[in-house]
């Protein structure tokens, strides 16, 4: 039974997938820019080859590329690399592949978010908790107003505002980078400490601006759950405060956020894209500007598929995860 | 014989916007160990205020106001929180009106058990908690496998059951069910009626039993408590009760109720329960009651032993 749905869910995640690219790969053909042409335009106006040598070398790259055969066989050619996760190469670095550049910006990309992601939720939805519990002093509810205010502050803004006053004014962080310059990247604690320390800006400007979310939501949970009638019965037997808290409210509370986080997962790394950009950091994000500004369209194309395959894959990890935090839901 | 529960002069106000609401009016109640009493009136007469009065449990804008509450010899009202909560469930404990949604829909019904003995008996060991919760559940019926199962997986009268389990965990002194039966159908509510007489007269306690089904009641307690606009009005034995009722309230209760005799005839009581904002001046009842005297629109009547039976009318008192 549950080998059946796990199969069901995978082959829908395959099937979002597969729509995905779809439309990756024919949005930019609608329109008549060919990627190649400009690129290679661009590189005659600043001089090095002559126009008429253009043609030539656009009708060998559309060639090597398969821009030459028909729409349709260009497609299954596409969704056939796909298959074996090749996203195609760079314009720009050429021969560096897409996958390349994805797989050496991931590990900033995940260590930023899901690092931040993790903390804003944990944060929020205590603080949020704390400020619906009738019992909570009145000390620990008002903490959670500051955050709810940053909510309307764009993460970019905050982030701006973080670095100049952290950054450049008090010169607590560095100014940008994952890790110091002059330094080589290995395993040791002192590397690490100084990728954590230039991490903690980014990840503070991402935390700040999504915290009040989770407050507000959670806070809004909170207050139907804490007039249940379990919660009350709770009482009534005589338990612990505290057990109360955790076993009665938060994790009745607790529930539709989680369902909350695996929607939030999307603007999540929209979100970093751009702090990631903001502090030069070699993130995914980072990369996805870089290919913008400079016309990459393949790494483009490649990088928003890749993140929405893996924001796809997280929910279906997200509802695999649900049954075994609301027994109610059953996975047969 | 002392009383095992000794109520005096319990009085709960609800502080609202349009004013103070007296929910609960100088109530004195006695019960013996191993006493089952019946709590009835209309809805707002303030029988689950007395309840929740009892358990220390009323919450804002509500208060006691004062009165004591004495179980086995100790007034709960003196007690520090935490002894309170040390008391909630191991000298009173409250069997909840909605066992619909009583049980926490995400932790196992074991777990929810031995939760509330650890928060009383922290260093009994985890297999003796787990016994004693599985022996909890066999004396209500329930099979011990239920110690697994969650909320979902019961139905309505094996949850209002569990909650009965619950209940009796720690053998308390008092237990006071708040409508235990409500929202299940007959044969259910007998069952569930019976599992409660049985278990009590096993552990001995005293039962308040809160309802609004007088049929049911009749069977199985054995002093009923009629409770009109926060304020106790007659307490008699079931017979005295439902043959010869003597508070006019109560009689106009009784003769509502529908019999095989007088089929179709229906006789309910005129006017409407009073706002507890504005409770009438003298007896409570006395704009409703056919038999009002003069001095019942003035004098509050206090409650009276007459021989054994606790009623508070003028109808019954020398020269008023």
């Amino acid at each position: 039974m549950r080998i059946r749905l796990i199969l069901r869910r995978i082959s829908f995640l395959i099937m979002v997938i597969w729509a995905a690219s779809t439309i990756t790969f024919f949005i930019p053909r609608l329109s008549d820019r060919n990627p190649i042409r400009e690129r290679f335009a661009e590189l005659a106006r600043t001089g090095g080859f002559s126009a008429s040598d253009l043609e030539t070398i656009v009708a060998s790259y559309n060639k090597k590329f398969g821009l030459d055969k028909p729409l349709l066989e260009q497609y299954t050619d596409y969704i056939g690399s796909i298959a074996q996760l090749d996203l195609g190469v760079s314009l720009n670095r050429f021969p560096k592949t897409v996958l390349e550049i994805v797989m050496e910006s991931l590990p900033w990309t995940i260590a930023l978010l899901f690092v931040s992601s993790i903390l804003s939720f944990i944060i929020g939805n205590l603080l949020g908790a704390i400020a619906a519990w009738p019992k909570s002093p009145s000390w620990m509810r008002s903490i959670a107003t500051p955050f709810v205010l940053f909510m309307g502050v764009p993460p970019v803004l905050l982030a701006i505002f973080l670095l100049f006053l952290l950054a450049f004014k008090l010169k607590l962080f560095p100014l940008g980078q994952a890790y110091s310059t002059g330094i080589a990247p290995d395993w040791t604690i002192s590397f690490l400490l100084n990728v954590m320390w230039h991490q903690m800006l980014p990840a503070i400007s991402l935390i700040l601006g999504s915290v009040g979310g989770w407050v507000l939501s959670m806070r809004g949970m909170g207050v139907t759950i804490q007039g249940e009638d379990y919660v009350n019965f709770a009482e009534h037997k005589g338990l612990q405060g505290g057990v109360i808290f955790r076993d009665y409210y938060l994790r009745n509370a607790m529930l539709p956020q989680v369902t909350g986080f695996a929607l939030a997962l999307g603007s999540i790394i929209t979100s970093g894209a751009v702090v990631e950009g903001l502090y030069a950091l070699p993130g995914l994000g980072s990369k996805l500007s870089q290919a913008i500004s400079s016309n990459d369209f393949l790494v483009i194309y490649g990088i928003v598929l890749f993140i929405t395959m893996s924001v796809a894959t997280l929910m279906v990890l997200v509802e695999f995860l649900y049954p075994l935090l609301d027994p109610r839901i059953k996975t047969d | 014989m002392s009383a095992i529960l000794q109520v005096r002069d319990l009085q709960v106000s609800y502080y609202t916007d349009l004013g103070r609401a007296t929910a609960l009016n100088r109530v004195n109640l006695d019960l013996q160990a191993g006493e089952k009493l019946g709590l009835v009136g209309e809805s707002g007469s303030g029988k689950s205020t007395m309840a929740l009065a009892m358990m220390r449990m009323i919450k804002a804008p509500g208060r006691i106001e004062s009165g004591s509450v004495d179980v086995d010899g100790v007034d709960l009202m003196s007690l520090s929180e935490e002894e309170m909560r040390l008391a909630r469930l191991s000298r009173i404990a409250y069997i909840p009106q909605g066992a619909m949604n009583s049980l926490n829909p995400v932790m196992r019904i074991g777990a929810q058990m031995v939760d509330a003995i650890r928060a009383h008996v922290p260093n009994m060991s985890k297999d003796a908690m787990i016994t004693r919760a599985k022996d909890s559940l066999e004396s209500v019926d329930l099979k011990r496998n239920v110690f697994d199962m969650y909320a979902h997986e019961l139905s309505g009268g094996m949850k209002q059951r569990v909650c009965i389990a619950i209940g009796i965990l720690l053998k308390p002194k008092v237990i006071i069910a708040d409508e235990p039966t409500s929202a299940l159908d007959v044969v259910t509510q007998r069952q569930v009626m019976e599992t409660i007489d049985r278990v009590q007269k096993e552990i001995g306690t005293a039962v308040i039993l809160i309802g609004h089904d007088m049929g049911l009641m009749a069977q199985f307690v054995d002093k009923v408590a009629v409770m009109y606009a926060g304020r106790l009005t007659e307490v008699s034995t079931v017979r005295d009760m439902f043959g010869a009722p003597m508070h006019p309230y109560a009689q106009a209760l009784i003769k509502s109720l529908p019999n095989l005799k007088n089929k179709g005839v229906f006789s309910g009581i005129p006017g409407l329960a009073p706002s507890l904002l504005r409770i009438p001046t003298g007896c409570a009842f006395h704009p409703r009651c056919m038999q009002a005297m003069e001095g019942c629109k003035t004098i509050v009547p206090e409650v009276k032993d007459h021989s054994g039976r606790l009623v508070a009318c003028h109808l019954y008192t020398e020269g008023a």
